[in-house]
């Protein structure tokens, strides 16, 4: 019998298996699919401060091996999150979930997390710096570690819940913020969100996307992403979530061995409604396969020394 | 929603770019005409959309137009080959406002999800009548298919080689209706929907991520709030739409 068990901030789960923000809801309609107690833990749907519609369509182009979207954000924001959603997930998922939370300025992130760090099934914030500061003429507060710090400090304030900052890889040295993130407090650290990508329509000889540019996901970007946990790693003492194009039981091996102490599962859902379940049932079989007992061994496991 | 395998029992081109396709399998999940598949091709990330035509206990009839990379690809599947699709999504046509003599507007490739739909219309004892535009003789297809339901069909052609010459809001005046539905692209809903007299219901397309409600992809703005159109939708009531 191999263990599948890993451990985020104290929170044990049962295998590192986690459906990405954005690619799952709020989760209770996957129940109608299958039975969601298996999953590792749940990142929720973005919220923020106030409801957002998004985005105008299209949001969505297709890419090879990949997507890209730009949905925007869309959410009903933190007070319906909280009276409609998370009970909607409480009566089919029993265990600690994760919010994802967004904001547009320090107060949004601080005044959403202390709205979240009241919720008894939140076990985890995952604080998604990559939407625009509007305080700072739209560049986004992930890509300094002097604004991912200013986040990091005001939500830390706000909760006693561990605090996941959530990286964009749109930056030149992730590892500085990612540092940056832990000196300011940060309880780990979930990256990769999405790369900025375009796709052209040759007919139209126009974008594809109404916004003109989104976020690229899919197994395309997979060795972006292993490549950047992998550097964090080096660089930082707190966890990881890797995420970015993982779409099998092997990627969640491989993206442990880079630095992850679990993985999220994003594009993947969205064309295989069963893509987490799988990995999952997948798992114990790819780990006896390569000799690992206990996945929590293998954390990191390509580092030397 | 269920995801299985269906094979496919039979494919063939039926007018210009256009090809039906019957699949073989588990039709349990479908509950009402103008829901729609997802289907898994090689080589291709995302799940291509198509609406059902028809479907019985064991066979679901798709019927769509190469539009792109998926799409042509599509075709080169053969019978006997199998597809990985994602059935019973979004809601249908709701026919109990229908009254007696509702109207079935189809746009091109927005015919076939009618077809089904008029079908359970006359199951009801209803008598649909049904407006089929095309741009011009060689993309008309499903005119003797929905004649043989019983239906009263009307055949419009922009360029006039088929039927009345213009658009499907030209055919209007020969129809008396109580109701309608139409299903086509978004100039001729404008149209259909500043020209009917009646209230109705209008099936949406939109480009999409899951086709399950997952991405937020395909959300619209209606008056009743935000909708996605692969799952509360593709089909919205005139009433609620924002134009």
């Amino acid at each position: 019998m191999v263990n599948t068990k890993v451990n985020l901030s104290g929170l044990t789960l049962d295998n590192p298996v986690i459906p990405a923000s954005g690619t799952f809801g709020f989760g209770y309609e996957f129940a109608d699919i299958y039975d969601i107690n298996i999953l590792g833990s749940i990142s929720c749907k973005g919220t923020t401060k106030d409801p957002r519609f998004g985005n105008p369509t299209p949001r969505i182009a297709e890419c090879t091996e990949g997507m890209i979207n730009s949905v925007g954000l869309q959410n009903p924001g933190v007070d319906k999150v909280i009276s409609e959603e998370l009970p909607k997930l409480a009566k089919v998922y029993k265990k600690p979930i994760i919010a994802n939370v967004s904001g547009f300025s320090i107060d949004d992130y601080a005044y959403t997390c202390e709205k979240m760090d009241a919720q008894e099934q939140v076990g985890i914030l995952e604080v998604n710096v990559s939407c625009p500061n509007v305080h700072n003429g739209g560049m986004s507060f992930g890509t300094s570690p002097e604004s991912a710090a200013a986040v990091t400090k005001a939500v830390k304030a706000v909760t006693k819940k561990p605090v996941y900052i959530k990286l964009s890889p749109n930056v030149t040295d992730i590892v500085s913020i990612a540092k940056a993130c832990e000196e300011a407090g940060a309880d780990g650290i979930s990256l990769i969100n999405t790369l900025l990508g375009m796709r052209i329509d040759l007919r139209t000889r126009k974008p594809v996307i109404a916004n003109k540019m989104g976020g690229f996901s899919g197994p395309a970007i997979f060795p972006v992403a292993v490549r950047m946990v992998y550097q964090v790693y080096e660089a930082v003492n707190i966890p990881i979530i890797g995420m970015g194009g993982v779409s099998s039981a092997r990627d969640v091996i491989e993206m442990m061995l880079a630095g992850a102490t679990a993985v999220q599962v994003g594009a993947a859902n969205l064309v295989d409604p069963n893509a987490c379940p799988n990995i999952i049932n997948d798992l114990p079989a790819v780990m006896e396969q390569y000799g690992i007992e206990n996945l929590t061994d293998i954390i990191g496991g390509s580092h030397n020394g | 929603m269920n995801n299985s395998f269906y094979y496919i029992k039979s494919h063939e081109k039926i007018a210009k770019d256009v090809y039906k396709m019957v699949l073989g399998g588990d039709t349990s999940s479908i509950t009402a005409p103008g829901q729609f598949i997802n289907i898994r091709l090689d080589g291709f990330f995302l799940r291509r959309p198509i609406s059902i035509c028809d479907y019985d206990d064991e066979t679901i009839t798709i019927i769509y137009k190469v539009v792109g990379q998926g799409t042509s690809e599509l075709t080169d599947y053969l019978p006997g080959m199998s597809l990985d699709v994602l059935a019973g999504l979004g809601n249908g046509y709701d026919t109990s406002k229908s009254g007696d003599k509702p109207l079935l507007i189809g746009g091109g490739v927005g015919v076939p999800p009618l077809y089904n739909l008029c079908k359970k219309l006359i199951s009801e004892g209803k008598k649909p009548s049904v407006i089929l535009g095309f741009n011009t003789s060689d993309e008309v297809f499903y005119e003797d298919e929905f004649k043989a339901l019983g239906a009263d069909v009307y055949v419009t052609t922009v360029d006039g080689t088929k039927g009345i010459k213009g658009f499907v809001t030209d055919a209007f005046d020969k129809v008396d209706y109580t109701y309608f539905y139409t299903c086509g692209p978004m100039p001729m809903f404008k149209a259909v929907n500043a020209a009917a007299k009646t209230s109705g219901q209008f099936s949406f397309e939109e480009r999409m991520g899951c086709g399950f409600g997952a991405c937020m992809g395909c959300t619209h703005k209606t008056k009743n709030g935000n909708k996605r159109v692969c799952k509360e939708g593709p089909v919205f009531v005139k009433e609620e739409i924002e134009w």
